[in-house]
């Protein structure tokens, strides 16, 4: 789960962490009374949207009057904004983050994260902070300092000056840099952050640490022990299919293609959408419907994935095993009779009671394409779209 | 010979007296899985299906002489069992449950390490379907009609995927050594190189199909393990084709991070490090057949 730049920057503040002041805005007038509380000359306009890069996206606007920060705010609120991590569809900037404007001397890079190959936290810093990472990581390898925190110890302080000393800090702010490091690692233990970033962290002109931006990224594994944090879930910047199926207990991802999918496992799901792949066809959508495949619980992922106003056939996939073929096929048969469906059906069922599975989809009397393997289905997947598209074709010629 | 369980390995439930325990237990008893008995703290001395139940991990050890062991514990606990297990001096450890947080997953791989190599338990998982030896003993949540015993060995992180490789097998008369599920979650008990290891010091295993997915470096370092360690051929698929980047495919591991972990990717590495490659998941069976051929 991923939280905005002001909830990050919130949280990071009650560590010790630095930041500018701010406030939270909704409207242009909010904006403009939030840069009057500041005060000073000059502020930013931030747009909160769960994304990086958001100031080549133009979420970012710097104001020198208070007529440009309410001109910013009507600009950027309802804005959707397209960033490479968004996608092609972006997000919509629903608040804005007005802050004091920062005399930036050096900016940094700082960054921690769970490290899957090492298993344990990374501590990532660059004194050439500003640009992504990702690119540095290219172009500059030898300016990023890695550092990994054994979880036993947690991060030892030596570890945190080395990061300091790597970043370019100088002797009089250590202290308050090996405070700021230290208070990030808290943050992210204490609260099941997977990810915490700051770029740029930017030294001012007088000599203090603060930091310009913050993303932070929880595992939704432990969302159950961080309910402060689950409270900070923002729907609006999520996809609402993927919202509404969660909160159904279906795990599902909407894609741009147009062969709807319904599979349990998510491996078979991946496997069963490369078939489609390899066949000709482009998925709609992955969606796990999970071990026990019940009636109603399959019901309810027909209607998410037939909710998808792109769907021009649906396969299903199901691989039997503590759950029998049987049942899944009764789920099928009545999901169909309740759904008006519109597009071809293609079921394949395997595994335990598969013979008695197949019967009753074969004396259901309802249109249902079947299919024994899974390259079979897959194939016939395809076709059956391929017809409704030609049909569809045919039908505007006329 | 199979690798880490056989008919005599004595094995224990964690988890046993609930919902999902004890189904399972009965699955696996049912199965020929020499059940010992099970784990429910504050339900000490009671039977259930028969067998014993303990308040800890250790008077199991100590009293019915478990070897092994299967986690139904929900996600809070599971890592607490896992430890628990790993000191009690349980060899090999199965966690099944699904949605464990990934720091208590460091915290358990760091506990882990603390043990010298040669006491050092050996975890499979968390949020996988276990470990079947074919006709001999199930750790698991599979359904173990479909695997037929033999000489092929499977490591996969995906469930369904499994059974899927294991009855296109099964459909061409190939049989299973054994067969280990990894799990799905982003740090894992085993990473598949150490699934290899096993398989390539167990005379019965002939050949090992390695099912991997999006995610994560697993995949491409046992690539590098097979190509420097293994005289036995490697096979592998891996899902996600079609995966955008960024997105979570379900399993809690089974996301794009960087360019390299993608699934034609991690196919080509794995291409250049000698590993067959499936090339369908739909022919995942009819490569094995033909990998054998040639041996």
């Amino acid at each position: 789960m991923d939280i905005h730049e002001y909830q990050a920057k919130e949280i990071l503040s009650g560590y010790g962490v630095k930041i500018a002041e701010g406030g939270l805005a909704y409207s242009p007038e909010d904006a403009v009374q939030r840069a009057r509380d500041i005060g000073g000359h000059v502020w930013a306009v931030k747009a909160q949207i769960h994304s990086g890069a958001r100031g080549k996206a133009g979420g970012i606007k710097i104001c020198k009057t208070h007529d440009e920060v309410a001109d910013a705010a009507e600009f950027l609120l309802g804005k959707r904004l397209v960033t490479h991590q968004t996608g092609p569809t972006g997000k919509v900037c629903g608040r804005l983050y007005v802050e004091a404007g920062t005399d930036i001397a050096k900016e940094l890079y700082f960054c921690l994260l769970v490290d899957r190959s090492s298993e344990r936290v990374v501590m990532v810093g660059s004194a050439q902070g500003g640009m992504e990472i990702e690119e540095l990581a290219v172009n500059k390898p030898e300016a990023i300092t890695k550092i990994y925190i054994e979880p036993a110890v947690g991060l030892l302080d030596f570890q945190a000056r080395e990061m300091a000393f790597a970043l370019g800090i100088d002797a009089e702010a250590m202290s308050h840099a090996v405070k700021t490091i230290k208070g990030c690692y808290r943050a992210l233990r204490e609260l099941d952050c997977s990810m915490l970033e700051i770029n740029p962290l930017v030294v001012t002109n007088s000599g203090e640490l603060i930091a310009l931006d913050a993303k932070m990224g929880f595992d939704d594994n432990a969302l159950f022990r961080q309910q402060k944090i689950s409270e900070l879930r923002d729907k609006t910047q999520e996809d609402p299919r993927e919202m509404a199926a969660a909160d159904r207990g279906l795990s599902y991802v909407g894609l741009d293609g147009d062969i709807g999918c319904m599979i349990n496992g998510a491996g078979l799901a991946m496997a069963t959408m490369d078939m489609i792949k390899l066949a000709g066809g482009e998925p709609a959508n992955f969606l796990d419907v999970g071990g026990g495949a019940s009636a109603e619980r399959t019901e309810k992922a027909f209607r998410l994935v037939l909710a998808d106003k792109n769907v021009k056939a649906m396969l299903v996939n199901i691989f039997a095993g503590i759950n029998r073929c049987d049942w899944i096929a009764e789920g099928v048969v009545h999901a169909v009779k309740k759904i008006d469906m519109k597009v071809p059906l293609i079921v394949r069922l395997s595994g335990t009671n598969v013979e008695e599975g197949r019967r009753i989809i074969a004396e259901s009397g309802l249109p249902i394409i079947t299919a024994e393997t899974l390259a079979e289905a897959a194939e016939k997947a395809v076709q059956a779209r391929n017809e409704v598209v030609a049909q569809e074709a045919a039908a505007q010629e006329k | 010979m199979a690798i880490l369980i056989d008919e005599t390995t004595r094995i224990i439930v964690q988890g046993f007296t609930g919902k999902i325990g004890t189904f399972h237990a009965q699955d696996m008893i049912n199965y020929g899985s020499n059940v010992v008995g099970g784990i429910t703290p504050g339900k000490g001395g009671q039977k259930h299906l028969g067998l014993p139940v303990f308040n800890m991990v250790k008077e199991a050890v100590q009293q019915v002489g478990a070897e092994a062991s299967i986690i139904f514990v929900p996600p809070a606990f599971a890592a607490d069992s896992i430890m628990e297990a790993a000191e009690a001096g349980i060899k090999y450890c199965v966690a099944i449950t699904d949605g464990i947080p990934t720091q208590d997953m460091m915290r358990v791989k760091s506990f882990l390490r603390r043990f010298p190599e040669d006491k050092r338990m050996i975890l499979t998982g968390p949020n996988c379907a276990g470990t079947i030896s074919p006709g001999r003993s199930m750790l698991g949540i599979m359904p173990g009609h479909i695997y037929m015993p033999g000489n092929v060995g499977i490591v996969g992180r995906s469930g369904t995927l499994g059974y899927e490789a294991a009855a296109q097998m099964k459909a061409l008369g190939i049989g299973v050594s054994t067969s280990v599920g990894i799990g799905g979650d982003p740090i894992n008990g085993s990473a598949h190189w150490v699934i290899l290891e096993k398989f390539e010091r167990d005379p019965e295993t002939k050949v090992v199909v390695m099912i991997g997915e999006i995610g994560g470096p697993q995949e491409v370092d046992a690539g590098l393990f097979a190509k420097e360690n293994m005289t036995k051929p490697v096979i592998a698929y891996i899902a996600g084709l079609t995966a955008p980047e960024g997105r979570r495919m379900g399993h809690a591991g089974a996301i794009i991070s960087s360019a390299s972990e993608g699934a034609a990717e991690k196919v080509a590495r794995l291409k250049d490090l000698g590993v067959t490659i499936c090339p369908t998941p739909a022919a995942m069976g009819a490569t094995v057949a033909e990998v054998l051929a040639k041996l």
